[in-house]
């Protein structure tokens, strides 16, 4: 273990910095600063790739697979090129002339820009129409008809890991990107494209141990993240080698560097661009349309627009199905004792992220609980569904879940109550993880603490009556911020004294530009509102690994911190030297520069002083990549799997009609430790924004499979919460543990409100009609089924 | 769609005269989009679900992603931008920041603008008829209970 540690790839960087500072601090941090947009998003001027019009641009409209597994036998094109007015119809072999291998994808090369040879499922790109009127393109990607030979499609997560499936993809092509996938490399004859082990203890020891055993298998449906802008590039010529890509992303970074990939250029002739995001949630990462609409515009040298419709935003990226089996042994104490766990990833036709979540989620599987025997198995797996990806939460709900529904199973069935069982057995500091990495910066007493007393937990519970049930639970959950990865800023003092941020993390509503602003504005000593955030740009703004997993305060925060030092630093020496004194007698205050003897320069002042005029700029840089020891391929064991823990807990009353079996959710608290907060908030929206899209994954949003076909492709048939939907006491909860290495003490909080609402509402329903569902959503037909099914009445099957 | 019939609509557009080279199956989004560069209202559903597409004809909210943009020849139409005096907010506006009513921002407008017909017809409404009468706009970010408040808040006021 220790020789491994040394030799581990992985860079162990440097702790934070600390800043050198004798004030206070600037009180721009910790303080609930509007959002810097706010004018611009209440006023309609706000920029999103949505509103980008260019001179001479064609737009692109998509034809798709009709069936879900099947061989390309003939494209014919000749209705769609007579429509007048289409500039051009492009093929999977247009593309193939252009990029001789055009399959992309962050986990595995997998995905090609257009079919090829094959489609591997209803919904997939097949060819695109290129017209300078969409209503022209769109009718002729109606008129582009494919022949197929259908092959036998697989759906099912479970049976499609079985020996004897239908194979979705001959070869398997993993990216080099991530080491333990090449082991997969070129193998044949398996949809398994990641199985990811944590082991711990002796598991069947464990189980000999155990007083009792408990033995359930959990599902969940696919959902879809629909963000209301969609999803939508737009790219063009630059220059005579150059490529300009303006699209809605959370990853600039990857898309640039991934584009240049395919194209076989060097990353300085792809300009990648984003501007604000009408949302994302996981669902605009990666390359979504980035690589096609770039090999049109190369194609036909002109700028071209892809914009999805929301029915296509289904076909495009789902958060991944999944099934569960857990397997956990207590003793009559109530101490977990050994569990085993076992998921499923239903990934779709292309890996996109899903071995990253398979592997990241699976190995938090055994939950926020200190077990000594653990034996957790995780698997990716490719069906012929559309691909699922990274939503919100990367997994993490779906495997919380799970655990925290069977938590509740077995507090029951030893008669304790729910609280007290979790109280027993959670995590603690300086304690192991699964993983072997000593627990830090947690304090999950307090989340249950929070929760107890929000919801009242000691009181007496009303449990209705007749034909109206009411009940109560709770859910804790964990997750590990994504590792590793690097971020740089970059920070700007200009000629006259004001500042500007460059970074590249997206501001898809999340709030990253207020947040950046006030590190930044922390350290300068001048308010956050006077700062611009400078968005995404790859010709200006530094690499970051992506706006995900709740990553960018802990990590561009600290990039930005030490940018914003740096830039600290390189002014108050031009000071010193201004002012002839030494740096130590300096500090930035007030937006200027104040000499203990009282002495004051602005900003403007000191730059005047070094160049002579209103000129120059001060370029402070940073940069942060946290530790990380990567994790025994066959033990999952690691010192240093994850920068900081995120902790969550939910907690849920609904009233149940056991008539309709529809549930009322009375009441939804949500509680996240979000370290200390730098907008407070920002962070409780945040968990109520995120409390509130689990509520509705949770209750009714579900995509509808008909042979592969997703037959409710639209918010008319698919439903997302509104404002008659909501709970009416609905509540985000901070708990503030700080962080010894994040940015004045955060840590990220985005995704932490989706971990636990499912389970604390499933757990509410057994509480209140004695019935146990294992698979999401819990609409009123399936709690209806189940009830009558445990009344002995079932109903019928239509 | 080659015998594309088009026409000129002439309308009110945000208190100003305007005048439109329209196709008849082109809707009123699409015509502000491309005609006026007027972002405020965005399609999304496209279906005249979500509300992202919603303008005013004659201080009604209408779907934009629905309405034919031929409809509004000789009609009075309002869009977020025609809701400031200058560079002063509408109230309704300096309501939804002050109460840090969005996260994305991106179905903003369209609630502001079901929140001008609402107060414009029941100046004083309940909570419940707040939600009722927004609850044909989707917010993914769900900051509806921001929004409830802002338009508490700005009720009466105006």
């Amino acid at each position: 273990m220790a020789s491994r540690y040394t030799e581990s790839t992985a860079k162990v960087i440097e702790p934070p910095g600390t800043t050198r500072r004798k004030s206070p601090g600037s009180g721009q941090v910790k303080r609930s600063v509007r959002r810097l947009e706010s004018r611009a998003k209440v006023d309609g001027s706000a920029e999103y790739i949505h509103n980008l019009i260019l001179p001479g641009m064609l737009y692109g409209k998509i034809a798709r697979s009709s069936i879900p597994h099947g061989r390309i036998l003939s494209i014919d094109v000749t209705a769609a090129l007579a429509v007048e007015g289409v500039h051009a119809v492009i093929t999977g072999e247009d593309v193939r002339r252009l990029i001789p291998d055009p399959y992309y994808g962050p986990a595995f090369h997998d995905q090609p820009i257009l079919a090829l040879e094959k489609v591997r499922y209803a919904g997939e790109p097949v060819a695109v129409a290129l017209a300078s009127d969409p209503h022209v393109a769109e009718e002729a990607a109606d008129l582009i008809s494919v022949e197929y030979e259908p092959l036998e499609p697989v759906f099912d997560e479970v049976a499609a890991a079985k020996a004897d499936a239908p194979i979705v993809h001959d070869k398997l092509r993993p990216a080099a990107t991530f080491a333990d996938l090449k082991y997969l490399q070129g193998q044949s004859g398996t949809n398994v494209a990641l199985s990811a082990h944590v082991r711990r203890g002796d598991l069947e020891k464990g189980f000999r141990e155990s007083d009792h055993i408990f033995e359930d298998t959990f599902r969940n449906g696919k959902v879809i993240h629909a963000p209301l802008e969609p999803y939508v590039t737009v790219a063009e010529l630059a220059g005579a080698n150059g490529l300009t890509i303006h699209t809605a992303s959370q990853s600039p970074s990857f898309v640039r560097s991934e584009v240049s990939r395919l194209l076989g250029w060097p990353e300085n002739r792809v300009r990648v661009r984003t501007a604000f995001l009408g949302g994302g949630f996981g669902g605009k990462l990666y390359i979504k349309l980035e690589a096609l609409v770039a090999a049109c515009t190369l194609l036909v040298r002109k700028p071209v627009r892809i914009a999805l419709t929301m029915e296509e935003q289904f076909y495009t990226i789902t958060k991944h199905g999944a099934t569960v089996r857990l397997k956990t042994g207590v003793n009559k104490d109530g101490r977990i004792v050994a569990r085993e766990a076992e998921t499923w990833w239903n990934g779709g036709a292309y890996a996109d992220i899903g071995p990253r979540v398979a592997q990241k989620s699976g190995f938090t599987s055994a939950g926020p609980y200190d077990i000594e025997h653990i034996a957790l198995e995780s698997h990716a797996i490719y069906t012929n569904e559309p691909p699922a990806g990274a939503l919100r939460g990367f997994g993490i709900s779906q495997v919380v879940w799970a655990y925290e529904s069977q938590a509740d199973i077995i507090a029951r069935a030893l008669k304790m109550d729910p609280l007290e069982f979790r109280r027993r057995n959670i995590l603690r500091e300086g304690r192991p993880h699964a993983t072997g990495m000593l627990m830090t910066d947690i304090n999950i007493d307090a989340i249950l603490d929070r929760l107890a007393e929000r919801m009242e937990w000691d009181r007496p519970f009303d449990r209705g009556s007749g034909t109206i049930r009411r009940g109560r639970g709770i859910a804790i959950g964990i997750k590990a911020c994504v590792a590793p990865t690097t971020s740089v800023a970059m920070v700007n003092i200009y000629g006259d004294g004001s500042c500007g941020i460059c970074c590249s993390t997206v501001d898809m509503g999340q709030g990253s530009d207020t947040a950046m602003a006030q590190i930044a504005a922390e350290i300068l000593g001048v308010t956050a509102e006077a700062i611009r955030v400078i968005h995404p740009d790859t010709d200006v703004t530094p690499y970051d690994m992506a706006t995900l997993g709740s990553r960018s305060t802990y990590h561009m925060g600290n990039a930005v911190r030490r940018a914003a030092d740096d830039a600290r630093t390189q002014l108050l020496r031009m000071a010193a030297t201004a002012l002839q004194t030494d740096i130590d007698e300096l500090e930035c205050r007030d937006g200027a520069v104040i000499a203990q003897s009282g002495t004051r320069m602005t900003f403007r002042d000191v730059m005047v002083a070094r160049f002579a005029m209103q000129a120059g700029n001060i370029i402070g840089v940073g940069s942060f990549i946290p530790p990380y020891e990567k994790p025994d391929h066959d033990t999952g064991q690691s010192r240093q799997i994850t920068p900081f823990w995120m902790l969550g807990g939910a907690g849920a009353e609904v009233e149940v009609d056991t008539e309709t079996g529809r549930i009322q959710v009375t009441k939804l608290v949500n509680v996240g430790d979000a370290g200390s907060a730098i907008n407070p908030d920002i962070v409780e929206r945040q968990l109520i924004g995120a409390g509130i899209m689990q509520f509705g994954f949770t209750i009714f949003e579900e995509m509808i499979f008909s042979d592969g076909q997703v037959v409710n492709a639209s918010f008319a048939d698919y439903k997302i919460p509104g404002m008659l939907d909501l709970p009416h006491d609905l509540t985000g909860e901070l708990v503030e543990v700080p962080h010894q290495h994040g940015p004045f003490g955060a840590k990220g909080v985005g995704e932490t409100g989706m971990f636990c609402v499912s389970p604390a509402i499933g757990n509410a329903l057994y509480d209140a009609i004695e019935v146990r569902i294992t698979e999401m959503p819990l609409t009123p037909e399936r709690v209806l089924r189940a009830l009558r099914q445990a009344q002995e009445q079932p109903l019928e099957r239509d | 769609m080659r015998e594309t019939y088009r026409r000129t609509i002439r309308f009110k557009l945000n208190g100003r005269p305007a005048i439109a080279q329209i196709a008849t199956h082109e809707t009123l989004v699409e015509v502000l989009r491309r005609d006026f560069s007027l972002f405020g209202a965005r399609e999304s559903c496209g279906q005249g679900l979500c509300g992202c597409c919603t303008a005013l004809v004659n201080g009604i909210a209408v779907s934009g992603c629905l309405y034919l943009a031929a409809f509004v020849d000789g009609a009075e139409v309002t869009t977020v931008e025609g809701l400031a005096l200058g560079t002063e907010l509408h109230p309704i506006q300096e309501s939804f920041v002050a109460n840090c009513a969005f996260q994305c921002g991106f179905c903003t407008p369209g609630f502001i603008l079901m929140t001008k017909e609402l107060l414009d017809r029941h100046p004083h409404p309940t909570t419940d008829e707040i939600r009722h009468y927004l609850s044909g706009n989707l917010c993914r970010c769900a900051a509806y209970p921001d929004i409830v408040q802002a338009v508490q808040a700005v009720a009466g006021r105006e």
